[in-house]
């Protein structure tokens, strides 16, 4: 059953939509990560689900029952969700303490059960010991994790995390993503995350949804995403993808006849015939001499790594320079053979998404 | 979807989740809040204001529209009036001006030892009531000057006192309001980048040329802003004309409704109703030219370091604190030598001073009811305006729709309109019984906080909302999400952090009100006095040294208040008391 469902959620601000007709499903215990460039809605649709903002129109259901929609919302007091903010929103005038008891006092817990919470999740976030400073005594990585003791204290199945790691330094992001995972593993509640940050989304997440001028892209496991994007936006964004326009020749089975550049090749995907994207990355091309799937002109190269970052322009196909790795200099103009090794095909015209509730992802391969 | 990526788990039982209500964001809890903040400013303001309007646009005696309006502004007592309410204002500008600007652009440009007492001193006559004010030098200039008579430069007794005259009224109402354009210039002269004043420098022009070249035209239009401050000021100022122009038969606006409605009791209220909406329209006039000059005037100006004194020049220090001494220090020091006195006309010594007024005085009981009144009236202002302007704050600062920016912007007018219009859209609401209750606010200590709660209320307001505009709105939305309510967000989270900026206006309220004369002189009735009424009547029935006691002891209370102010400054927010920067 799925615990978190939009259906068509919409809201604008002064007529720009933020969040255009969203609609997804995720299972109970399921991490998401809502992922895209800043100002793409994906903060708007966060606070959507927490009811600090009412949809225009649409649907929200928490297991099942509208918490928002045309018949009223339920405010966030009502909702019963955790929190943790991008600013980390301490109460600065109350000690850790009494950031994670306040909540507890609110929901007249007895003192004694109050007391035996604020040690458990101080225990689960490691700051046993700190609950009589006061934020502004704490370091950024200690402000977050009281931030997530606190949404953690009420024991809520759906916690919602707004850029959290935004204001970290690159070492604590990655130990403060382990802790995410362990926490969420731990306590089996839902973890919505936003983030701009694919890494951190890839790292974390069961399932990505990718967000682009307020309209859901595609919604599926950090493998789909990677390896079958359903959009060409989806593509060139994840893993710094590349696509080439191709012409679809006929499909079977799960595999696309696709021509390109005069010759013709059979790549994954379910495409009909007609005009086509192959999508791939970086690491699925390889120099094939003599003979490869096609040829480009080197057109500059950096030394980085250790490998030669080669920028290629492909020959007979319509499209800006794509990129691989290779072991040697070779002077601009160089033609080299490229194979191709991996890579799916989509429909160009995808350029809009269908509704990704009614498209269940597909499976990874196990 | 993919459920396999949720370990399967024993589903607990689920709470039945509350029915969606309506609007969820604007709940319930905060429109009730609204009502009331609503209902007060109607209660305080639009109403005691619209009265004013209702009364000063009826119809004439023979029944043609605005007929009573035309009357009034045919008569000659209004023209004299309004004659001498322009001149004694604009004289007592252009003072303003030239004293405020130098001594503005004295402190922020010379290194300069003691400076936050200096400034403390430039800013005494606007925080000393304007009666003290105009007791203190009609105490230094009289026939009877402890320090003039000293000196031997005192007018011959009896001979009027020369202030007694327009141009007297113009030079103390230019003394009082010189801080509004010290103020409004410095805050200029702190925002002017020291890079401008350095390039000139760099390139050869002399120190006299770069402050009346570059510097002086970038700040001129917060100069003229000032001044236009200053002159609203001088249009509503009661305090200085009343007890110089009266004696002196200098007729005023403020003086004329007041003498109107002592000599023809609340049948006059329609024709000063008519007054006191020309003085609202002069005083409308000039902040509107004020908002124009600060919008289309002024440059706008990079961002950069502050301009700070870099050349200490003794002399013009010692000029400095000469002129500081003479507009704060002597007035003040006269009028405590008068409290000193122990009878009118009696010569300032060492040998005949006495503490006998100081006595006479305290044990007068008209006089301790007026303490007694007075403070009750502060604290009990101060206490309501703050009670008003959390939640009012929190509504603009959370909440802003179109009927919490009109009423953020009505509830500023009591303050910037003349206090003696306030005093009476007061009269004209509150005279007649209240419906339904049948008493009348009027002639009790009622009718008087009503009164200071309208004019004061942006004393609080204003700090408290701009401390609620900077605070992490985020601080609330985590309250929400743990389940907490409106009024216990308000209380636990909202609260906390705008506290001392509202502790701040308490103190700004505490101290105005406290001396507060203009709205008092038409509210008070006999029981109810304040201590501005009292040190009036005490000079009005010729008893002087009484009524410099009375100012002396009111003085040291606010001075007491200041000093308190300053002690707890670190615990306020910045820039809240005005003569720490």
């Amino acid at each position: 059953m799925p615990h978190l469902a939009a259906r068509n959620l919409t809201k604008s601000f002064d007529g720009v939509r933020a969040v255009d007709q969203v609609s997804f499903a995720i299972p109970d215990g399921a991490f998401l990560a809502l992922l895209g460039p800043s100002g793409c809605g994906k903060t708007t649709l966060l606070r959507m689900i927490a009811g600090l903002e009412d949809p225009d129109a649409g649907e929200l259901l928490f297991d099942d029952v509208a918490v928002a929609g045309p018949r009223g919302s339920l405010p966030p007091e009502a909702r019963r969700l955790g929190m943790v903010f991008q600013s980390y929103a301490l109460w600065p005038h109350m000690t850790v303490r009494g950031n994670i008891e306040f909540g507890l006092k609110v929901q007249k817990l007895p003192a004694a059960e109050r007391r035996r919470r604020i040690e458990e999740v101080l225990e689960v976030v490691g700051l046993s010991g700190h609950a009589a400073r006061r934020p502004h005594e704490l370091s950024g990585g200690q402000r977050q994790r009281v931030a997530l003791a606190r949404s953690l204290a009420l024991r809520p199945r759906l916690i919602l995390l707004d850029e959290p790691l935004a204001n970290l330094d690159a070492h604590l992001r990655e130990t403060m993503l382990a802790e995410f995972r362990r926490i969420h593993s731990m306590t089996g509640a839902t973890f919505v995350f936003v983030t701009h940050d694919q890494e951190e989304a890839m790292a974390v997440a069961t399932h990505v949804a990718v967000m682009n001028r307020g309209r859901l892209e595609q919604v599926g496991t950090p493998e789909d995403l990677y390896r079958r994007p359903q959009t060409e936006s989806v593509a060139r964004f994840i893993g710094r993808g590349r696509t080439l326009p191709v012409e679809v020749i006929g499909t079977q089975d799960g595999l696309c006849t696709v021509a390109l550049a005069g010759g013709v090749l059979k790549v994954d995907g379910r495409a009909p015939p007609g005009p086509g994207w192959l999508c791939f990355h970086a690491s699925d091309l390889a120099p094939a001499p003599p003979h490869g799937h096609f040829a480009g002109e080197v057109v500059n190269q950096i030394f980085q790594n250790g490998v030669y970052a080669t920028e290629l322009a492909p020959l007979g196909i319509e499209a800006e320079t794509i990129g691989l790795a290779l072991p040697d200099r070779l002077a601009p103009g160089t033609r080299i053979e490229v194979r191709l090794s991996g890579g799916w095909v989509i429909p160009r015209e995808a350029a809009v998404s269908p509704a990704f509730a009614a498209v269940p992802p597909v499976r990874s391969p196990a | 979807m993919a459920a396999e990526t949720a370990r399967p788990r024993p589903a607990p039982p689920r709470p039945t989740p509350p029915r969606p209500r309506r609007a969820g964001r604007s709940g319930g809890g905060e429109r009730a809040l609204l009502l009331l903040v609503f209902a007060y400013v109607a209660l305080t303001t639009l109403w005691p204001l619209a009265k004013l309007f209702a009364a000063a646009l009826q119809p004439g005696e023979d029944g043609s529209p605005l007929g009573l309006m035309a009357e009034v502004l045919a008569s000659r007592a209004t023209a004299r009036a309004l004659w001498g309410t322009l001149a004694t204002s604009g004289l007592s500008v252009m003072l303003s001006t030239v004293l405020g600007v130098g001594l503005a652009f004295a402190v922020g440009l010379i290194r300069l030892r003691g400076r936050t007492a200096l400034v403390f001193l430039i800013l005494t006559p606007l925080l000393i009531p304007s009666q003290t004010m105009a007791l203190a030098w009609i105490e230094l200039a009289g026939a009877h000057s402890p320090i003039l008579g000293a000196l031997g430069l005192a007018p011959a007794p009896g001979t009027a006192n020369p202030l007694y005259s327009v141009s007297g009224i113009a030079l103390v109402m230019g003394v009082e309001h010189m801080p509004l354009v010290f103020l409004a210039t410095r805050a200029a002269l702190r925002a002017v980048p020291a890079d401008l004043v350095e390039a000139a420098r760099v390139i050869g022009v002399p120190g006299p040329r770069i402050a009346a070249g570059i510097v002086l035209p970038l700040v001129a239009p917060s100069i003229l802003a000032g001044a236009l401050l200053a002159f609203t000021a001088a249009i509503g100022n009661f305090g200085v004309p009343a007890l110089l122009g009266i004696p002196g038969r200098v007729s005023v606006l403020t003086t004329l409704i007041y003498q109107r409605l002592n000599g023809f009791g609340p049948s006059a209220a329609g024709q000063v109703a008519v007054l006191a909406l020309v003085m609202a329209a002069l005083a409308g006039l000039a902040l509107a030219l004020r908002g124009l000059a600060l919008r289309r005037l002024a440059a706008p100006l990079p961002a950069g370091r502050p301009l700070e004194p870099t050349r200490s020049s003794p002399a013009g220090e010692v000029v400095l604190w000469l002129v500081v001494a003479m507009i704060a220090v002597v007035p003040l020091a006269a009028l405590v030598m008068t409290a000193l006195m122990p009878a009118v006309g009696v010569r300032f010594g060492w040998e005949t001073a006495s503490l006998a007024q100081f006595a006479a005085v305290i044990a007068n009981a008209a006089v301790r009811r007026a303490f007694a009144n007075s403070l009750l009236l502060a604290l009990a202002c101060a206490g309501i305006a703050v009670a008003v302007s959390v939640p009012f704050a929190y509504l603009v600062a959370r909440r802003p729709g179109r009927l919490v920016r009109a009423l953020d912007l009505a509830v500023e007018a009591p303050w910037v309109i003349p206090g003696t219009v306030v005093a009476l859209g007061m009269i004209l609401a509150f005279l007649p019984p209240l419906p339904g209750l049948g008493v009348s606010l009027y002639g009790t200590l009622a009718i008087l906080l009503v009164a200071y709660l309208a004019r004061f209320l942006p004393l609080v307001l204003r700090p408290v909302t701009a401390a609620a505009q900077t605070a992490d709105p985020s601080l609330e939305e985590a309250a929400r999400i743990v389940g907490a309510g409106l009024a216990r967000r308000l209380a636990f989270v909202f609260l906390p952090g705008v506290l001392p900026a509202a502790v701040a206006g308490a103190l700004l309220v505490v101290m105005t009100a406290l001396n507060e004369l203009t709205l008092s002189a038409l509210l008070w009735s006999s029981g109810h006095e304040t201590i501005g009424v009292m040190v009036f009547a005490l000079q009005y029935e010729g008893n002087s040294t009484a009524a410099a006691a009375v100012a002396v002891l009111s003085t040291t209370l606010l001075f007491g208040l200041c000093a308190l102010a300053n002690a707890g400054a670190r615990w306020l927010p910045e820039r809240i008391l005005p003569w720490r920067q």
